[in-house]
């Protein structure tokens, strides 16, 4: 259940977690952009780089850490397949431009997923969906995201102890083959359903008792305000952008192995 | 025999929720957990059928460790009804719900017929035995469940608070019923905040508190002692208050149910008429 | 003034045959605070769910008789309506809040009325102080107990401002001190704002002293109404299996036996306590 536990967000605060989420969307997806136009490993490490200050200052190092141990699988998956195909591409040869490429596109994939995280890692539940209700996205659909992350966990718990009130009965779920493991959960499953079942039917009824649908301008008690660290924010995203695009088309970009060569 | 020696248990998310709990229940005994929410009470019972294993020092079961053995295993002996009806009720009807666990145990099939139809009549069952459980009252939703769990007549039956949503009338045919399992010699073990139902009934009360058992003693005299009580938020039942209002008039302190109050009260009284 | 009045007032489930409360004759005044009780599959939660319309706008149903709420007839208008009037506290408190945050669970019902901001702001801190638990305001519901979850549930639908709070059993999830802040919370709003409160609670150990009226239901039909000291004097209580508090019948078995206690009926220990007090001293 610790998939779950991720959900169970609290409230921090932090210049970062303070960033309006839409403009901290705006800015993931143009790192996201500048990495896809890179395949040089230079500007990939400046971008890797680039981010670890907001990790710093969010305060969610160690999360973030551990987001980054999960994609290192990947990593190393992506990393193998690069190799190995310029390797054999390349006639059984092991060349220092091939070992960056392969490096450089490996990067390129962490770059994304740490932007992501940060996003993610920095942004709770309740602003992104705040955020979502002021992009004129329709409020049923942000009411469904929320209410969601609401009950995963919520749920998740319900289906352990369901687990183990079945468990209690001497229900085995480790038993048997495979198609008989398989039915050794209907017994948790059925539970499950119908009290899912019975949960948004009182949600429902709280729903309707509070005047749901009243009118069709709903008002809401937080307003997203732009500060001024969102405009810092935005310049920064800007700036990123500009250099990015007059880098790739105005700069030859040295590969590291070119660098390092040249220094000695 | 449940023996409970010096257990530790932390959760998963670093939540201590036993800290250092000793001790042991003998067969026959009717015992009520008691305490606030969050107090550890659900944690401990959890341990006498190993849906938790301790994190430090060991629980056993008629001498078994719980550790060394499976949940289903264990569940031959401890039969454990969770709280919500909702969250075991599965079967197409209520006589497949109560055979549901004497399949798994393995039990034959004459044996389990006639198991079912034991505990089927044993909770006033019987005229729903072909009837969807899902298709019952709340009451009779919570009935079904315990007969799923007394069908395989285990030697300890944990029930994890009975009382809840039951009416007046539920609740005494509760009471009644855990009377009948006391005089089988069976150990009866109730989780429960329910003080008026644990005066009317009185156990042995381990009142919990912050993962620690406080004390370990007989009803009447757990719940009249306002001290404790306070500690664990637990308000004490209506004639004890009365008594302790009345602290000043030589009036014993340890009473609890309502006949035992008018006994005492009637002589008191008549002894001031003279 | 009657602010909610029920005249033969019977309801069909769909789907079912037999009505689950039939000729319910009924009048709360404004300012009462109402225990309606009785034993489990009484009609207690169907009643209540036609406060505010629920029945028969949300459940649908067959609705005979009438019902009307400071003068509306419910039939006729819609919930939402009907919700700025009665809120409605549940049971299970865990299943009320959908919100990511107390304040903004408390904020839906206005937001959803289309409220102004600056007012929904006062009228969301407004109700979270009433139910104490303003400083919980920016916390998420998984990290409140249950009786502070069903304090933020009382506090959502106090935000709205309604005349009349109807709660079933809002405390059977709750632990004995949980349950009693939630009652303080209510018994306050009764006295000091004057909001009428209607309660569903089977313990009357608990609830019997804050009542000024006591309806009591069996099978769907309401069998005793009117003032708490008077129905508690009732034998008739006892035998629809209705738990009177053990003070009570204490008082009613020793003055059976002829002990000289006063002839008002005790509905807690503490008025227990006085009288047998005075029956020592006098």
């Amino acid at each position: 259940m610790s998939v779950f536990e991720g959900l169970k967000f609290r409230k921090v605060y932090s210049p970062i977690h303070n960033l309006d989420p839409r403009i901290k969307f705006v800015y993931v997806c143009a790192i996201f952009g500048v990495a896809i136009i890179f395949w040089e490993l230079l500007p990939l490490i400046t971008l890797f780089v680039l981010q670890l200050p907001f990790v710093f200052l969010a305060g969610v190092r160690r999360q973030w850490l551990r987001s980054m141990r999960g994609a290192a699988f990947l990593a190393t998956i992506i990393f193998l397949t690069n190799f190995i195909f310029s390797f054999i591409g390349a006639g059984y040869i092991v060349t220092a431009k091939n070992l960056e490429n392969a490096v450089a596109l490996t990067l390129r994939f962490i770059v994304l997923v740490e932007s992501f995280s940060v996003f993610f890692l920095t942004t709770s539940p309740d602003h992104l969906g705040l955020a979502l209700e002021q992009t004129r996205i329709p409020y049923e659909f942000c009411f469904a995201f929320t209410t969601a992350v609401r009950f995963v966990p919520v749920l998740a718990e319900e289906a352990q102890t369901i687990m183990d009130a079945q468990k209690a009965r001497g229900l085995e779920l480790e038993r048997g083959n495979f198609l008989k493991r398989i039915r050794n959960y209907i017994p948790i499953l059925i539970p499950l359903i119908v009290s899912a079942i019975r949960r948004s039917l009182e949600l429902a009824e709280a729903m309707e008792s509070r005047a749901w649908g009243a009118t069709k301008k709903r008002t809401n008690l937080y307003m997203l305000k732009l500060h001024r660290s969102d405009f810092a924010l935005i310049v920064i995203t800007i700036g990123i952008i500009a250099v990015a695009l007059y880098v790739r088309f105005y700069v030859a970009i040295p590969s590291l192995n070119e660098l390092l060569m040249g220094s000695s | 025999m449940i023996e409970v020696q010096d257990v530790y248990f932390t959760y998963p998310s670093g939540v201590e929720a036993l800290k250092g709990i000793q001790l042991t229940i003998r067969n026959g005994e009717f015992v009520a957990v008691m305490g606030q929410n969050g107090a550890g009470k659900t944690t401990l019972v959890k341990h006498f059928n190993g849906l938790l294993k301790p994190t430090k020092g060991k629980v056993l079961i008629d001498g078994v460790e719980t550790t060394k053995v499976s949940v289903a295993s264990l569940a031959r002996n401890v039969g454990f009804v969770f709280q919500n009806p909702d969250h075991q009720l599965f079967s197409e009807t209520v006589e497949d719900e109560i055979a549901f666990a004497l399949k798994n145990f393995g039990f034959k099939e004459s044996i389990t017929k006639r198991r079912v139809t034991w505990a089927l009549n044993l909770l006033g069952l019987t005229q729903y035995k072909k009837t969807s459980p899902f298709m019952l009252s709340g009451g009779e939703r919570k009935r079904v469940a315990l007969a799923s769990v007394l069908a395989w007549n285990p030697k300890i039956l944990i029930l994890d608070e009975p009382t809840i949503g039951q009416d007046y009338q539920q609740k005494e045919k509760l009471r009644q019923f855990i009377l009948q399992m006391k005089a089988q010699r069976k150990t009866v073990i109730i989780v429960t905040h329910d003080v008026e139902f644990v005066a009317e009934c009185n156990p042995r009360v381990l009142l919990m508190r912050e993962g620690k058992i406080i004390v370990d003693s007989e009803a009447r005299k757990v719940l009249t002692n306002s001290e404790v009580l306070t500690q664990a938020s637990i308000v004490p039942p209506q004639i004890a208050q009365i008594f302790l209002q009345l602290y000043d008039f030589e009036l014993p302190q340890n009473i609890i149910d309502v006949y035992e109050a008018h006994q005492i009260l009637l002589k008191a009284l008549e002894k001031k008429a003279k | 003034m009657a602010i909610i009045k029920t005249k033969n007032l019977t309801y069909t489930y769909p789907g079912s045959t037999k009505a689950s409360i039939s000729d319910v004759f009924i009048k709360i005044e404004k300012g009462e605070f109402t225990l309606i009780t009785g034993p489990s599959g009484c009609g207690k939660t169907t009643l209540c769910r036609c406060f505010n319309g629920l029945i028969p706008h949300f459940y649908q149903g067959e609705l005979k008789g009438e019902i009307t709420v400071q003068g509306l007839n419910v039939a006729e208008h819609p919930i939402h309506e009907l919700a700025k009037r009665v809120g409605l506290v549940f049971q299970n408190p865990e299943n009320q809040l959908f919100a990511l945050s107390v304040e903004k669970d408390v904020a839906f019902g206005l937001e959803n009325l289309g409220i102004p901001r600056e007012e929904m702001r006062q009228r969301v801190d407004w109700a979270l102080q009433l139910a104490g638990i303003y400083d919980l305001r920016e916390r998420a519901p998984h990290e409140l107990s249950g009786g502070q979850q069903q304090r933020a549930a009382i506090a959502s639908v106090l935000a709205m401002q309604p005349e009349v709070i109807v709660l079933d059993e809002p405390t059977s999830f709750l632990d004995p001190l949980g349950a009693k802040k939630i009652f303080e919370v209510i018994y306050d709003l009764n006295r000091k704002l004057g909001l009428t409160i209607i309660l569903v609670e089977h313990r009357l150990d608990l609830t019997a002293k804050y009542a000024s009226h006591i309806i009591i239901m069996d099978e769907g039909k309401v069998v005793l109404d009117g003032e708490p000291h008077q129905i508690l004097s009732s034998e008739e209580t006892r035998l629809i299996g209705v738990g009177i508090p053990k003070a009570t019948q204490l008082y009613h078995i020793l003055r059976k036996d002829g002990a000289k206690l006063a002839n008002t009926i005790p509905l807690s220990s503490d008025e227990m306590a006085t009288l047998l007090r005075e029956a020592f001293k006098g």
